[in-house]
């Protein structure tokens, strides 16, 4: 008796399972079929000659693309956008490696005191710091222009470098620089002949990383930016902003083309690193 | 007979500090400047209103109801969609952990957070609209109409927003933290005759609850700061005037950065208080080692 009410039972919490396990994987998929729905129809729209009241476009058209870009001047913002880029990848790498370097070797007085004003630029959101210093920066006469923009950009990337590259420099044995110490290497030999080898795959992700980012860092460039310093980001931003100026298609051809620059870059990225890097913060997230 | 003074080389390295420490510096310099220094003018700036008296500013914001209510209008907002990620996003990484094609998910998953709130607001607006294919479909299976059902310039489109952006953010944080478990601890507890939902409740559960605060955490700090999304996809006048919005009219329209400042201080006191909060109540839960015992 006992042994079949238990055996239905055990049926029951099978079944029980097997719903639970099937609706998180239609939740999933609903959520996957929305985003691509998304994309998709900013895709479509910038193909569509003429998109109203029905499923798809009359027609098919890449003329949007050649008026986005004249009506948009999208080589100069695009011109823009890859020196903002270009500059912050670059310092943000020059800055935060080697302070990395140090953070990962030394343990020195006032390391916590230094290793959360590293923290607090990636947990305080970019909206809140960027009001106050969007307004020192536009006090300092930078407002505006494009050093402006690259400097606020590089308050959430200088970090991000440092704590992705703190883990990775740990885990290269001193023992191999003290040896090559030992064999009479120079400081500078050191460094070109053993040091950079090693970091080289940890420092190219975290700028490809800081690239991704900084190509779609809406919030600080759009506070700081004037209009000679506009990134693809906040054009876009704009012209949404904007809707019924220009046509939608236009927008959405713009649209495509600043996903293309990113996703490019994104596919770049992931093949060096793992998806899920692209929002824990190095070990600290885990802490 | 005294001994020759310690060289001040050698006492400095013995604290940690020589040339390699001096590699810090840069960067130090550019974040103390950059972002500690903003935030101390802001302060000081908060407390410099135009009417000249002390706290002027902070009296105004808190005594003007657009001003005051955009902390409501902000929590509830951010508050369910925090709530309504996390609770999915558990589950949900619990199963995508053991599959093989992990890594097309996560994929996936990355791409709203890497095409960032602007692109989705503008695919949103397309997709949801009312003549989007969103509604499309639902009308297709009569659950509802364009008129009947409105999903952008509203709550909804803001909600939504937060949902796409927030869920695969939330969902690849904790994805890293289910799967910094060890499977050994699971497999003993299964070997003993723990059941999956057993298991989750006295295994996974207690060894989850510090990452899930810090997810939660950044996630709400997230949806708190929502801006683009809000006035494009919301009723930036209205029902989703976020307090963001204030600060930035303050700053911008009616170039009062004295005002904007202290909502901006404002707006960090409330993600700090929610923090802190979230953070407090996470150390009446376990707190140690998520490996097992031997290695």
């Amino acid at each position: 008796m006992s042994d079949t009410a238990s055996q239905g039972s055990r049926h029951i919490r099978d079944i029980g399972s097997r719903l639970w396990i099937i609706s998180i994987w239609t939740l999933l998929i609903f959520f996957i079929v929305n985003l691509f729905g998304i994309i998709g129809s900013v895709l479509m729209s910038s193909f569509a000659t003429r998109w109203l009241r029905s499923w798809l476009p009359s027609g098919l058209t890449t003329n949007w693309y050649v008026s986005a870009w004249s009506e948009f001047q999208l080589s100069d913002i695009l011109f823009t956008t890859f020196q903002v880029v270009g500059a912050v990848v670059l310092l943000s790498g020059l800055l935060g490696v080697p302070a990395a370097y140090a953070m990962a070797r030394r343990d020195f007085i006032g390391k916590r005191a230094v290793m959360l004003l590293f923290l607090l630029p990636m947990l305080v959101p970019p909206i809140t710091y960027g009001i106050p210093l969007a307004t020192v920066l536009y006090q300092a006469g930078l407002g505006g222009s494009l050093i402006g923009v690259i400097l606020a950009n590089l308050v959430p990337t200088v970090p991000f470098v440092i704590l992705v590259m703190i883990p990775f420099i740990e885990q290269i044995d001193p023992r191999i620089e003290a040896a090559a110490r030992v064999f009479g290497a120079g400081t500078l030999r050191l460094f070109w002949t053993v040091l950079l080898p090693l970091l080289l795959p940890g420092v190219l992700a975290a700028l490809l990383l800081v690239l991704v980012r900084t190509i779609a860092m809406f919030e600080l460039t759009f506070l700081v930016s004037g209009p000679t310093s506009q990134t693809l980001v906040v054009a876009l931003y704009y012209s949404v902003f904007a809707a019924g100026v220009r046509a939608v298609q236009s927008i959405d051809a713009m649209a495509v083309i600043y996903m293309a620059i990113t996703l490019i870059w994104l596919i770049i990225a992931l093949r060096f690193i793992n998806p899920t890097q692209m929002v824990t913060r190095g070990k600290q997230a885990r802490a | 007979m005294s001994s020759a003074p310690i060289p001040f080389r050698t006492r400095a390295a013995a604290h940690g500090f020589d040339g390699v420490t001096l590699l810090v510096i840069p960067a130090l310099l550019l974040l103390a400047a950059l972002f500690l220094y903003p935030f101390g003018y802001g302060l000081v700036l908060s407390l410099r209103p135009k009417d000249g008296t002390w706290l002027g500013n902070y009296f105004h914001f808190f005594s003007d109801p657009f001003l005051y209510q955009t902390i409501a209008t902000t929590l509830a907002l951010a508050l369910p969609v925090t709530a309504i990620n996390l609770l999915a996003a558990v589950p949900v990484a619990f199963r995508v952990r053991r599959m093989q094609h992990q890594r097309l998910i996560t994929t996936i998953l990355v791409l709203p957070i890497t095409l960032g709130t602007v692109l989705v607001a503008e695919g949103m607006l397309n997709y949801f609209g009312p003549q989007g294919w969103f509604i499309r479909t639902l009308s297709l299976f009569g659950l509802g109409s364009p008129s009947s059902v409105k999903l952008v310039h509203n709550y909804w489109g803001v909600f939504l927003s937060l949902v796409i952006t927030g869920f695969p953010f939330t969902f690849l944080l904790t994805l890293s933290y289910v799967s910094g478990i060890d499977v050994a601890l699971e497999n003993a507890a299964a070997t003993l005759g723990a059941r999956a939902a057993a298991r989750f409740r006295t295994i996974f559960l207690p060894l989850l609850v510090p990452g899930l605060a810090i997810t939660f955490c950044l996630s709400f700090v997230q949806a708190y700061s929502v801006f683009p999304s809000a006035v494009l996809l919301g009723a930036p006048a209205g029902p989703t005037r976020v307090i963001s919005i204030a600060a930035y009219e303050a700053a911008f329209e009616q170039y009062d950065y004295s005002l904007a400042s202290a909502i901006a201080m404002i707006m960090g006191a409330f993600q700090l208080i929610v923090v802190v909060i979230v953070l407090m109540s996470r150390s009446l839960f376990y707190r140690g080692p998520a490996a097992g015992a031997k290695g």
